[in-house]
């Protein structure tokens, strides 16, 4: 569509597509969210929690158990692309790449915000955490989320095509994620320390994080799409 | 008659393959022509040449008069390629993904219903998924989203494959109505019988290059 409707209208079409393909196959639902429940019930279980440990470490647990889960989400959303010659038919559509990418990316974003949203619920009950400073926390989920959803896209087109993509992408994303895991974390600690003022800096941080990589993706998807 | 298709020396590397090892050929407006050869022969990174999905190393090509070997992506929004692959979403109904495919080439969703019922896709089958259903449904439904694009340039690669006699019978129908009305249809086929008989001219490709040339029957010649 971008002849006439532009990027925007691409991404939306985009990101709608995506949204119905995961209501459909119902993956995040039925698998990583039950993955992500698991990993964070590993967690306790691993770290008793009448020590304290596990109180002082949530931050990071949520974050790092929130990375896992995005590399098994990004896994299958670029897995669906390189099936049945979907990028060949992508590249033909004559849709603008920056919409393809930005789609994929606001589609990665809303699935991850929702299971975030589930894993709040599941640190509430398991870790027995209390949420203070709720807005720095919402900011620093939606920001750490687009940084993830932003870089993953881009990496996640760069593997598609690849035999060895399962093993690939994480090697490749995950250290690559490790400014977004350290701000994240920090934010959100010192959030649940009741000194959010001075968690705002992370959240920007976060924010630079994204909208760096928002801009690269949609200028890199192009040649991304041609080689992969 | 215009050259639709204008390719001289083409060379074409999968990998370090030479899939394509200098082809001149033309197609000229309104024409349907049959690419022969064996398994391995070059026609399909033919048709992908056309469609500017794969890029020529060396060589000329024209394409609906842009030069693919400055830009490759102009073409494509202009070609509708049928290929091996489905091109659809497994998981998605057969309507949701005509709805995307067309819009996404800026046609509408009325387009798109209506290339499935000129597909003869029943529409007891349009809240199915695709992976549903059989082969040869779903070669019908990657033909309707080919067709609602309205491409100026039709590349088949095996468009009969998987279809029942009277699905073969409709594809033929459509290679020649499309012709008619002024596209130009290029297309594969290891079925001589039925291809040499709705294509207008015909060419052998081995190795990579073009081997010989049949010219228009008597039959097809005055459609041209």
């Amino acid at each position: 569509m971008s002849q006439g409707g532009g990027v925007l209208s691409d991404a939306l079409l985009v990101a709608r597509k995506d949204l119905l393909l995961e209501r459909r196959a119902k993956i995040g639902l039925g698998q990583v969210l039950p993955f992500a429940i698991l990993v964070l019930l590993l967690f306790a279980f691993a770290l008793d929690p009448d020590r304290g440990i596990l109180k002082l470490a949530t931050p990071g647990l949520f974050w790092v158990t929130v990375l896992f889960s995005a590399v098994l989400t990004l896994q299958r959303s670029f897995a669906l692309e390189a099936e049945d010659g979907i990028l060949e038919a992508l590249r033909l559509s004559g849709m603008s790449p920056a919409g393809i990418y930005l789609g994929k990316v606001t589609a990665l974003t809303i699935e991850l915000l929702l299971l975030e949203a589930v894993l709040v619920l599941g640190v509430a009950v398991l870790y027995d955490t209390k949420f203070l400073g709720i807005p720095l926390l919402f900011a620093i989920a939606l920001l750490a989320t687009l940084g993830i959803a932003g870089a993953g896209a881009v990496y996640g087109a760069l593997a598609a095509r690849l035999r060895s993509r399962e093993t690939l992408l994480p090697l490749l994303l995950l250290p690559l994620l490790a400014p977004v895991l350290i701000a994240a974390t920090r934010g959100c600690e010192v959030s649940l320390e009741r000194e959010a003022m001075s968690g705002w800096p992370w959240a920007a941080l976060l924010g630079i994080f994204a909208l760096v990589y928002l801009t690269l993706g949609s200028f890199l998807f192009r040649p991304l799409l041609e080689d992969a | 008659m215009s050259a639709i298709v204008h390719l001289r020396s083409a060379v074409a590397l999968i990998g370090r393959f030479p899939a394509l090892a200098g082809v001149d050929l033309d197609v000229h407006s309104g024409e349907i022509l049959l690419l022969r050869g064996p398994n391995g022969a070059g026609k399909t990174t033919l048709l992908g040449v056309c469609a500017g999905l794969i890029g020529l190393t060396t060589g000329e090509a024209l394409v609906l008069g842009e030069d693919l070997t400055t830009n490759r992506r102009a073409v494509r929004r202009r070609v509708g390629l049928l290929g091996h692959d489905s091109f659809l979403y497994q998981d998605l109904s057969v309507v949701e993904n005509l709805d995307f495919w067309s819009r996404a080439a800026a046609a509408t969703v009325a387009d798109g219903r209506a290339a499935l019922d000129r597909l003869g896709v029943a529409s007891r089958l349009f809240e199915l998924p695709v992976h549903s259903l059989s082969a040869g449904q779903r070669r019908r439904v990657s033909f309707a989203a080919m067709i609602c694009r309205r491409p100026e340039l039709w590349l088949l690669d095996e468009p009969h494959a998987g279809l029942d006699s009277a699905g073969r019978d409709l594809v033929d129908g459509l290679m020649a109505e499309a012709a008619t009305s002024g596209a130009t249809v290029l297309f594969a086929s290891h079925e001589l019988d039925r291809a040499e008989h709705v294509a207008h001219r015909s060419v052998t490709i081995s190795g990579g290059v073009i081997l010989d040339e049949t010219p228009p029957s008597s039959e097809t010649r005055a459609d041209l």
